[in-house]
């Protein structure tokens, strides 16, 4: 792998980017409903009274707002990609 | 204390500022300045109509009754959302491309335009829906009989009627007003979406006031919740596992199946990015939307335990003397409620107008009267009807159930009835096998075993389904216990319910799918819907044989041309036994079709295209012809180079051509007045050198004689010189006039050889000769001919280099019109090989032997003369010595003879 890095091999590069940003946007749907899930299997696991409205909540919402911070971040990462700016890789 | 027409004037003046809203932004959408209208900031808050009053009150009931299972009806939407790359972004696209109008229509166009998934569609949406309205009026009657308590003012029964059908009337004015202002084929409504994205706004806002002032207000921040959070009556989290995934999964499935969702995300959509937005934006909106939820249920509950929890939002801020953060959750819950009346009746109203009005007038209508604008007026009008009959619709069914009880439950009721149209919807768009017999197996089973087991048995036993019916099944069947299939008991209705008609829906689906053969028009919407991503342009519909014959012929005209396509065509007819121009769609035909267009564009591209139509195959017309005019403007454009660069070449090499004679003849000339001059030069310079001599008169009288017969030598050979050059000037211009006459060739060769060899002065040359041979009568120049003998015979005398040169000249009759061959071969040493060539030129001299002889001309002019005379004089190498060969036709002999 001597060669210089030239044009074509930087745009190959670039669709190849925006090919596992995509995946990366599919799989979240998954992530979510994993998260999602969770503490059923935590709290039925437990075998206890069951879990605790505020704490579960917290972790809920937690999970929720990170849900929401990683779709927009990939979003975003995919619109430079999109846009057909020069630059390679995430914003800074 | 607000007062109560303070309340009254809120409300109008509120409404006002929405009917202005939708106005103002109606007029822009007309103006096309829709820049910030079509925002990914509106389409998301668009969205948030999946957030009606039973959320905006509900949830913090809901939160009361079950704890956090509340947060599962957002979970739902927010899975859609994130993602949105799966099925969200493939609606939408589909949706533009197929000008999908409704849910329905979704549903039927994919299905083969099939009318009866329209209809089964609709009225499943409508059942769905009329009791989602009814719930809307509901709460929005009740707030306000709140609000108005608080101000001392007691509504009776009659009074909540009253608003109620004041509401749905003015709803029902807004609707009219905005949803069928114009028929846009798009069936957007930038002034309904505007409207509706500001109530977003407010409603969020109102529910985040409230939030703030539980949490900031009342308890002394965050933590202070926390902890009354476990102190409460919902500090325990105990989730039913089943209940919790099957929720999520509902509330996922009616997000994409209520009508008015597919409006405001699909049909509304005026651009594909704004999904990627939204994306993480209404996920957003609906975490803030349910952030405070628990919060406010917890300080209610505290605050007032024998509330109404359903109310919270409301009476909190009320009970805490808060009446401008209570007016505020009002418009909230109001903004809420209206929205989605307003969204669900432009949805529903179009899938009514489409499916069952339109279908309907146009059987019954007269053929002939279908005019694009009775239709138009018609379309108009039944949507008009159709929003006042859903309202109404709506209104009768409040009246009707009235208490909170019955309709409290029917939300999560009517998500399970409208996500029965998942399965086709689903199969639909990701898969091609799926068929139209499948989808209406799936709606209609999964539709009735949802009516059977969730909806009916919802009246808890007042209508249609008895008590005892509930109990004990059907004829006491206990295994269709319709809350209890096949045994099924202990689980949450609910989940046995969605778990029930799901499961036989896609089994039914997909058995139906397998088991049916999709028709022409199944097929082709399948690959369109399916593949929507390869091939995004608009597709033209079309079905039946002949449709595809007329395709075939367009493109094939484009390609062929439309005369020979035509032809095609009409032969591929008679030999079928047809009359007309088109021809059946065979096997055969299409193998000769498919030849005829290979020979044109390539066997793989007219393969492609011919089975790109017949087969179905996903690629719409407007592809097809696009591929077609192009393939023929490249072909005709390269045809068109092609001639144009071989004529150029043509041109270029006949450029050359000139050029290169050009050159030549330039060279020539260059060289011929150079020779000229030198060979007049030289003559003129002895006849001055001389002549001045003369005149210096200091000569003797033989040096005079001397002088003078030099300058008189010199003259002569000057004067033969421009005799010569005359003669090939007139020679070589065409303008000799020839003397024919009758002649015998012995005669002029005697003639000849007697000029040459009774010259004075010439070396002694022997000329060998056979009369016999010679007598040949033919017609000729005689003089000039014998020009060409003594021509030949001088140059034998002057270059012939042997001891005792001699010249013999033999006279050949070649048979077959080749003429009469008179050859002058002498016993020289011969013409070098190198100057073979240049012999016949002008003044080309091989040596300077002999130099006073001529000026070069002679060959030249022996050339041209027999040229003249139709015949030819040519060198012969092979011969021993020098030997010339001139051809006289023979043709001319014989006519002499």
């Amino acid at each position: 792998m001597s060669r210089p890095p030239q044009p074509p091999v930087y745009l190959e590069r670039r669709s190849y980017r925006r090919r596992r940003l995509i995946d990366a946007i599919r799989l979240l749907p998954f992530l979510g409903f994993i998260l999602f899930l969770l503490p059923l299997l935590a709290i039925n696991g437990s075998d206890a009274t069951g879990g605790s409205t505020a704490w579960g909540g917290l972790y809920l919402f937690a999970a929720w707002a990170g849900l929401i911070a990683l779709s927009a971040g990939l979003v975003r990462w995919l619109s430079h990609f999109d846009d057909d700016e020069p630059e390679e890789g995430p914003p800074q | 204390m607000i007062g109560f027409d303070v309340l009254v004037g809120v409300c109008l003046g509120y409404v006002a500022i929405l009917f202005a809203v939708a106005f103002a932004a109606e007029q822009r959408a007309q103006r096309a300045e829709v820049n910030w209208l079509r925002s990914p900031l509106i389409y998301t808050l668009s969205l948030s109509i999946y957030c009606t009053a039973w959320t905006f009150y509900g949830a913090v009931g809901y939160a009361v009754r079950s704890g956090l299972e509340f947060v599962t009806i957002y979970l739902g939407p927010t899975l859609v959302m994130i993602g949105w790359w799966w099925v969200v972004r493939k609606l939408v696209r589909i949706g533009r491309t197929q000008r999908i109008t409704s849910i329905a229509d979704l549903i039927s166009s994919r299905y083969g335009k099939s009318n009866l998934l329209g209809v089964v569609v609709t009225v499943l949406a409508v059942v769905g829906t009329t009791p989602y309205i009814a719930l809307q009026l509901q709460s929005v009657t009740l707030s306000f009989a709140v609000l108005a308590a608080d101000e001392g003012t007691t509504l009776n029964p009659e009074d909540l009627q009253t608003t109620a059908l004041i509401v749905a009337a003015g709803l029902a004015f807004f609707t009219i007003l905005f949803g069928t202002r114009r028929l846009d084929t798009n069936e957007r409504h930038p002034g309904v979406v505007t409207a509706i994205a500001l109530e977003a706004a407010v409603k969020l806002i109102a529910l985040l006031a409230v939030g703030i002032f539980v949490v900031w207000g009342v308890a002394s921040g965050p933590a202070d919740i926390l902890a009354r959070t476990e102190a409460s009556r919902i500090a325990a989290w105990q989730p039913d596992g089943a209940r919790w995934a099957t929720l999520i999964f509902l509330a996922a499935a009616a997000f994409l199946c209520l009508p008015r969702m597919f409006q405001v995300m699909v049909v509304e959509n005026a651009d594909e990015r704004h999904v990627a937005v939204a994306s993480w934006a209404f996920p957003g909106y609906l975490f803030l939307m349910s952030l405070f939820v628990v919060p406010i249920a917890v300080v209610g509950l505290q605050t007032l335990p024998e509330g109404n929890p359903d109310l919270y939002v409301l009476t909190l801020p009320l009970a805490l003397g808060e009446e401008r953060l209570a007016l505020l959750a009002f418009l909230g819950g109001f903004s809420s409620a209206t929205s989605m009346v307003i969204v669900a009746a432009i949805a529903l109203s179009t899938m009514v107008s489409n499916h069952i009005v339109m279908p309907i007038w146009l059987r019954a209508g007269d053929p002939g009267a279908v005019v694009s604008g009775d239709v138009r007026q018609v379309v108009m009008v039944s949507r008009r009807v159709s929003i006042g009959a859903i309202l109404a619709l709506g209104y009768l069914y409040f009246l009707f159930t009235g208490g909170t009880g019955a309709l409290a439950a029917i939300g999560l009721i009517a998500f399970a009835g409208l996500a029965q149209v998942l399965p086709a919807m689903l199969g639909g768009i990701f898969w091609r096998g799926a068929t139209r017999v499948g989808a209406a197996a799936g709606l209609i089973l999964g539709f009735s075993v949802w009516a059977y087991t969730l909806f009916l048995p919802s009246f808890g036993g007042t209508f249609i389904m008895s008590e005892t019916f509930l109990a004990q099944g059907p004829f006491g069947i206990a295994a269709l216990r319709p809350q209890a299939l096949l045994g099924m008991e202990g689980i949450d209705p609910l989940v046995h319910a969605v778990l029930w008609s799901i499961l036989l829906n896609t089994a039914a689906f997909i058995v139906g799918s397998l088991f049916s053969f999709p028709r022409p028009l199944e097929r082709l919407q399948g690959a369109q819907f399916v593949n929507v991503f390869e091939h995004s342009a608009n597709p033209r519909g079309w079905s039946g044989g002949a449709a595809e014959a007329e395709d075939l012929l367009i493109m094939s005209q484009r390609i062929l041309g439309s005369k020979e396509a035509q032809a095609l065509f009409r032969t591929a007819a008679a030999v079928q036994g047809k009359s007309g121009d088109y021809a059946d769609i065979t096997p055969e035909f299409l193998e000769t079709l498919e030849r005829e267009l290979a020979s044109s564009v390539g066997a793989a591209t007219a393969h492609a295209m011919i089975s790109q139509i017949v087969g179905g195959s996903a690629v719409s017309m407007e592809d097809l012809l696009a591929v077609a005019d192009e393939t023929a403007q490249i072909m005709e454009y390269s045809l068109r180079l092609q001639e144009q660069s071989q004529e150029l070449e043509r041109t270029a090499t006949q450029l050359r051509e000139a050029n290169e004679k050009l050159t030549a003849l330039s060279i020539q000339k260059d060289a011929f007045l150079s020779q000229i001059s030198h060979e007049l030069r030289t003559p003129m310079t002895s006849i001055r050198a001389f002549s001045e001599i003369l005149m210096a008169g200091s000569t003797q009288e033989a040096e005079q004689s001397r002088f003078s017969s030099i300058i008189h030598d010199e003259a002569k050979r000057l004067t033969r010189l421009l005799d010569d050059l005359l003669d090939l000037s007139v020679l070589e211009n065409g303008q000799v006039t020839l003397n024919w006459q009758d002649a015998d060739l012995h005669d002029i060769l005697e003639r000849a050889v007697a000029a040459t060899t009774s010259m004075e002065g010439q070396p002694r040359l022997n000329v060998l000769r056979d009369p016999d041979a010679e007598s040949i009568a033919f017609t000729t120049d005689a003089d000039r001919l014998s020009q060409v003998f003594i021509n030949l015979i001088t140059n034998a005398q002057k270059y012939c280099t042997a001891e005792a040169p001699e010249l013999r000249i033999s006279v050949t009759q070649a048979g077959d019109g080749g003429g009469v061959h008179v050859d002058f071969v002498d016993n020289g040493a011969g013409i070098p090989r190198e100057s073979e060539a240049v012999i016949f030129e002008k003044f080309s001299r091989l040596s300077d032997k002999s130099q006073a002889g001529g000026a070069g001309l002679g060959l030249a002019i022996c050339r041209e003369i027999m040229g003249k005379l139709g015949g030819s004089i040519s060198y012969q190498p092979s011969e021993a010595g020098t030997a010339f060969r001139v051809i006289l036709p023979q043709r001319e002999a014989q006519a002499a003879e």
